[in-house]
């Protein structure tokens, strides 16, 4: 029989942690994600499966716990809101340089500075171009579900494992505080494998001892190393993409939106067939890798694309990069935690892309 | 009382010349070569070959770790 | 008898521990980094838990110090090494786990880490030198840098009035329940040299026994920094670090030793 519960998406994500096998959890309180660490503390994971949950003193230190602890083979991770995530970001250019598998969680927030508390979709820059120094790329996952919080964690975990790399998943407030029906999935056991090519678990007798590091002071190796980065990232562009189309088939506009702003755009679209406007949803729900691919097929046939996110124009640049100068691109959002309406996204696209 | 006898041996190529080891010395053993190693360094030697008692003070005390120490004991 | 006759595998007493590699290490000549690295390693040996033993680097000197020691280990961002080593150890909480930080790492950008590290009582053991400069960087100002000392950031001499004063983590961090043993040690001489020897394996005892952080504060030369022969450099410290830095168990069991 089917386990379903009424969870926030705060909460469904660290269930679905607990029962993806996580070793371990560091984590520092801000809203809009505290309840993360207290539904995790609560669970008593120590007792249930054996994972680890820790408060640590900072963003910072909370980190490079992940960084620890993921040098050590281990699954963990950590999650925080827009302001703890740039405090992070250091930690996770080392994590990527290193090349560390990890689960981050970033329910954002309304920026720039300490902005406010609602609900934002600002940090996709941050989240999709690196974040902090260096070339490198997380695999950003961006759930518009409760139900996609709690399954992202299987999938984050599977996914940093197979490219020993950060995954991002990329939520907001929204996401995070809102409850819905999820189908819970059984308990997966915790690994008990660790691969000696690269974890840290002790030198055995007889065996070279294994570093990690991201540091390497000889440039010409240094840059060996970040070619093989941006090969790996090569590679995960080609098998990773993951989007969701709605409506397209017969659309002549599109809305590209990810995260709550699917969700209000779904309801725009409604609206808006009601009056005879016939438009679509690409919902990227792999932010990096980006589904430029399926963009790309579907623009043509659209007499406009309608960027929808909750910023002042961030993920339209990427919309524009895949498709080019051939079709019309507009962006509507509001900023600073508020949240459009659907009447006020089908009211822009109008405004925007017809009536032009 | 039974006498000691030691003896070192000093990896000339990776002394960097440091001198802490001839001032830890209890018995002068040690001295700088006037001759430098590749990397331009006046390595440590034992100067004296009778004076070494095996007390791998020098050893202990070098921060490259390249004295190596033996000793035997004489008998009376 | 020839020396020829001494030198024997039968009749060694002393050398490099495997647990050293090969590799020339980076320090400058006569720093205190190489004998404090190489008493770590030969505690680990002693013990016999290389096998067992995950070792956290810093950004400093001794930026690459898992280049000479032989055990499993991780490069942690400035100062964060506490916190690296708090997520190995709970990831591992049988294995050893023990950081190697500088005064700029611990006791500046670090504070925090070190601080709520051993304010948790986490399980691992620290090995903190204390030179009073930045070397790597070319010899600024440390947050040990004693008062009147010139550095390449304070070139007339710290002043304490704007530059604040020299910090005792060592002593600030023996308050807290969370640590078990904490002391400050050298290894300019070979009686020193023992001693901190010693004192590293009461450290990696307490974490094998289970009973908190344990903290091994090396006072050392930085005769690059300082300016200095490295003979002078260590007559230097003996005469102006250690009477601010007195050397000495602070902390045993969870007790504090005398007047601490």
């Amino acid at each position: 029989m089917k386990e379903l519960r009424l969870m926030k998406g705060n909460e469904a994500v660290a269930e679905g942690a607990i029962r993806a096998g996580a070793d371990g959890y560091f984590g520092y309180p801000i809203t809009p994600q505290s309840e993360v660490m207290e539904y995790l503390m609560a669970q008593q994971p120590e007792k249930r499966t054996g994972m680890v949950v820790l408060q640590a003193e900072s963003e910072v230190a909370a980190i490079n716990m992940v960084y620890g602890g993921a040098s050590t083979g281990k699954k963990v991770m950590t999650s925080s809101s827009s302001p703890g995530m740039s405090l992070m970001q250091e930690g996770v250019s080392y994590l990527a340089g290193a090349e560390l598998p990890c689960l981050l969680l970033n329910v954002a927030r309304g920026g720039p500075g300490l902005g406010t508390i609602q609900p934002a979709q600002a940090d996709y820059f941050q989240s999709v171009k690196g974040g902090g120094h260096g070339d490198y790329n997380l695999i950003v996952l961006a759930p518009s579900s409760v139900q996609e919080m709690f399954d992202f964690a299987f999938l984050g975990f599977e996914l940093a494992f197979k490219y020993r790399n950060p995954v991002l998943i990329l939520s907001d407030g929204l996401i995070g505080q809102m409850m819905e029906k999820v189908e819970l999935c059984e308990q997966m056991p915790r690994t008990t494998y660790f691969d000696r090519s690269w974890t840290l678990t002790g030198k055995p007798d007889g065996q070279e001892r294994n570093i990690v590091t991201s540091l390497d002071l000889d440039a010409s190796r240094q840059e060996i190393h970040n070619q093989h980065l941006q090969e790996k990232y090569r590679k995960c562009k080609e098998t990773e993409v993951r989007y969701e189309l709605i409506d397209t088939d017969d659309a002549e506009y599109l809305f590209v939106a990810y995260g709550s702003s699917a969700r209000i755009c779904q309801k725009a679209i409604q609206l808006g067939r009601g009056e005879g406007i016939k438009i679509g949803l690409l919902r990227p729900i792999t932010l990096w890798p980006f589904p430029a691919k399926p963009l790309v097929e579907l623009a043509p046939k659209m007499k406009g694309i309608l960027s929808v996110e909750q910023s002042a124009g961030q993920m339209v640049e990427d919309v524009r990069l895949s498709v080019g100068c051939g079709v019309h691109i507009e962006h509507y959002g509001r900023m600073g935690g508020m949240i459009p309406t659907p009447e006020q996204v089908l009211e822009n696209l109008k405004k925007l892309l017809i009536t032009k | 009382m039974a006498k000691m006898k030691g003896a070192i041996v000093v990896d000339l190529e990776k002394c960097k010349g440091c001198e802490v080891c001839r001032v830890a010395c209890p018995n002068d053993v040690i001295a700088m070569a006037q001759e430098v190693n590749h990397k331009g360094y006046h390595y440590a030697y034992q100067e004296h070959q009778d004076a070494c008692v095996g007390c791998a003070n020098c050893a202990v005390v070098c921060p490259d770790g390249v004295i190596t120490v033996y000793k035997v004991k004489l008998s009376d | 008898m020839d020396i020829k006759d001494i030198i024997k595998p039968e009749n060694l007493v002393y050398q490099k521990t495997p647990l050293m590699t090969d590799k020339p290490l980076s320090y400058c000549p006569g720093c205190g980094h190489g004998t404090a690295h190489r008493i770590v390693m030969e505690v680990i040996e002693e013990m016999g838990i290389q096998s067992e033993t995950i070792g956290v680097a810093p950004v400093g000197c001794s930026v690459l110090a898992y280049d000479f020691m032989n055990v499993d280990m991780v490069g942690a961002s400035h100062g964060r090494a506490p916190a690296v080593a708090t997520g190995i150890k709970r990831c591992w909480p049988e294995k050893f786990v023990y950081t190697y930080q500088g005064d700029g790492d611990l006791a500046a950008i670090g504070t925090a880490e070190t601080i709520h590290a051993a304010n948790r009582g986490e399980n691992i053991t620290i090995i903190f030198i204390n030179n009073g400069i930045y070397g790597m960087t070319g010899g600024q100002m440390a947050p040990t840098t004693l008062e009147g000392m010139k550095t390449s950031t304070s070139p007339y001499g710290r002043e304490l009035k704007s530059m604040g004063n020299p910090l005792k983590m060592t002593e600030l961090l023996a308050q807290l329940p969370g640590t078990c043993y904490v002391t400050r040690q050298s290894v300019h001489s070979p009686r020193n040299v023992r001693r901190a020897k010693k004192a590293v394996r009461a450290a990696f005892e307490s974490q094998k026994e289970n009973k908190g952080l344990s903290l091994v504060e090396i006072v050392s030369n930085c005769n690059s920094g300082w300016k200095m022969e490295p003979v002078a450099s260590n007559e230097w410290m003996v005469e102006h670090m250690f009477p601010f830095y007195p050397l000495g168990d602070i902390k045993v069991d969870g007790k504090l030793v005398n007047n601490q």
